[in-house]
């Protein structure tokens, strides 16, 4: 695994897109890191660049300027090393559970018997055995997103990006996957990117929250959530989390004032935000 | 309602195969069976008392006459000859044009190239039907057998290549990122993601070209044939032996419905899971 943990670094990015007529800038200016075996949450406003974000580091958006380096290489193009799991279950519904699972290994010429076993151990952690031969129109949405975790994990990336992962699930079913992914992460360790508009979610699951403005999406605040770990849904309710969402909530809140009162959407008293953050660290 | 799925339920969504009571399986079947029989009576009706009112029935042949011919072809040397004369250059035309155009079809869905080299002539083509290609048809080639095979070809192949350009075009493109996310390259996006993806409008032009492709047959063997169904129905006009015209008609819808369904089973052999979603 040497050379290979799951480092990522932002540089200066800037994302454009082209429409039929002008052209949206999506991102701007964002340059962060991300230390290995991290999560770190993007929080943001519907439309703020977190997606387009989450596809530059995974190489399937091209930034307009600035780089992605990841382990120190520039990202140039999709690979099984950085998996991605969006929204909308995207499992491809001519394979059953098994070949869902299995699709990345034989990308990478594994052997039938090995594809099985890793594919069987990886169901088995996100508890679907006995589904194999399921066709994903068969599962519930949950389960399809347990799949498409496991789709991804059997590849053992070293990063890997959840987009809004559990936002169309009911509150149970996000409660039990949130918590899954938390056990996952812990055994297995990779540099977890995670966007969501759930303040809630952003701060059960992260080590670090990266809030983001309005379009084009900036960086307004970084801040670092000390909640002990392991973490799990019963803490939701906790003083400790109350304070964090608060400052949390206070922060988006700010932001969105901010938003209202520039007109050009210029960082205006930034380091009024920042100065904040290492006093509530302190409170953790 | 009885097929719906209760996905959290493991018993259930472990097995695909759902197994309706047999109660609502031999309801539809008697419906069906009734209606069939309905249509015979009918037919009788019309025929014996040679009804005259917009439709003509003195020269319709009765059911029983019919069958009596039936009778009589199925001992007859000819029958065999004619079936198979038919049904060989019905999957000679069909076989060609199921390996061109969904070959044609991938290439052109995927690349823009290709479909700017290929689809002028082809659009330019496409207007004109199966049958008025006969003459020409029968100009071009060195003997009749060829000219019915190429007509069932044409029959067939437009209705497989515009599906397949369909289904290439339709295939999710968050598929493809996905593929792309678990390393698959260009290759691989193509034989794992759009061949699949696109599979079930092929199966779809695939059933649509097979009518077209027998419908062109028929027409061709009335004009070019020595042997085959559609000759066979025209010769019994022109011999004005008429429960034979009736039952050429007959063979040939028969033969029609039984390659569809042959095309079904194919299909649902190879796509289990689209046939699990016209269950549901």
């Amino acid at each position: 695994m040497k050379g290979q943990s799951g480092e990522i670094s932002i540089r200066n990015a800037r994302i454009c897109f082209t429409t039929a007529h002008r052209v949206v800038e999506a991102v701007k200016d964002i340059s962060a890191d991300f230390s290995p075996g991290t999560f770190t949450t993007l929080l943001g406003p519907s439309g703020c660049g977190k997606s387009s974000l989450l596809g530059a580091i995974a190489g399937f958006v091209r930034l307009t300027q600035g780089q992605v380096l990841v382990d120190s290489r520039p990202v140039s193009r999709p690979d099984g090393s950085r998996g991605v799991v969006f929204q909308h279950h995207n499992l491809f519904p001519w394979k059953t559970v098994q070949g869902n699972v299995e699709f990345g290994l034989k990308m990478r010429r594994v052997r039938k018997e090995e594809r099985r076993r890793l594919a069987d151990e990886i169901l088995d952690r996100v508890k679907l055995r006995g589904f194999q031969n399921s066709y994903p129109d068969q599962l519930s949405g949950g389960m399809l997103q347990r799949v498409n975790l496991a789709r991804v994990l059997v590849n053992r990336p070293t990063v890997m990006m959840l987009d809004e992962p559990f936002g169309a699930l009911d509150a149970q079913t996000r409660l039990q996957m949130q918590e899954m992914l938390l056990e996952l992460w812990n055994d297995l360790k990779m540099t977890i990117v995670f966007v969501t508009h759930d303040v809630d979610e952003a701060i059960l699951l992260s080590d670090r929250v990266l809030v983001m403005s309005r379009r084009p999406g900036r960086i307004r605040a970084d801040f670092e959530v000390p909640l002990s770990r392991p973490r799990s849904a019963e803490q939701l309710t906790s003083a400790d989390f109350n304070r964090q969402k608060k400052f949390c909530l206070d922060l988006l809140r700010e932001e969105a004032h901010l938003d209202e009162m520039s007109s050009n959407g210029d960082a205006m008293s930034l380091s009024g935000l920042e100065v904040t953050v290492p006093a509530v660290e302190q409170n953790g | 309602m009885a097929n719906t799925l209760v996905t959290t339920s493991p018993a259930l969504a472990t097995t695909h195969t759902l197994r309706p009571k047999t109660k609502r399986l031999y309801l539809p079947i008697l419906i069906r069976c009734a209606s069939l029989l309905a249509c015979v009576v009918l037919w009788h009706l019309a025929s014996t008392n040679k009804w005259n009112g917009i439709v003509n029935f003195e020269n319709v042949p009765s059911p029983g006459a019919v069958c009596q011919a039936a009778a009589q072809l199925l001992v007859s040397p000819k029958f065999q000859n004619h079936l198979f004369s038919s049904i060989a250059r019905v999957f000679a035309g069909f076989g060609c044009a199921v390996v061109l155009a969904i070959a044609i079809g991938l290439g052109v869905g995927r690349s823009r190239w290709l479909s700017n080299l290929l689809m002028p002539p082809l659009e330019l083509l496409r207007p004109i039907p199966a049958v008025a290609w006969i003459p020409l048809a029968v100009l071009m080639f060195p003997n009749p057998e060829e000219s019915m095979v190429y007509i069932t070809f044409v029959g067939a192949f437009y209705p497989i290549l515009l599906n397949t350009i369909h289904g290439v075009g339709a295939v999710d493109t968050n598929l493809i990122f996905a593929s792309l996310t678990l390393g698959a390259n260009r290759l691989r996006v193509f034989s794992d993601v759009i061949v699949p993806g696109a599979l079930p409008a092929i199966v779809t032009g695939l059933s649509i070209g097979m009518g077209n492709a027998w419908f062109s047959l028929v027409t061709a063997e009335m004009v070019a044939g020595q042997f085959g169904i559609g000759y066979y129905t025209w010769e019994s006009y022109t011999l004005q032996k008429y429960p034979n015209i009736v039952l050429g008609m007959i063979m040939i819808g028969l033969l029609g419905m039984l390659s569809s369904l042959l095309i079904k089973r194919i299909a649902w052999y190879f796509m289990p899971w689209a046939k699990l979603g016209a269950n549901q």
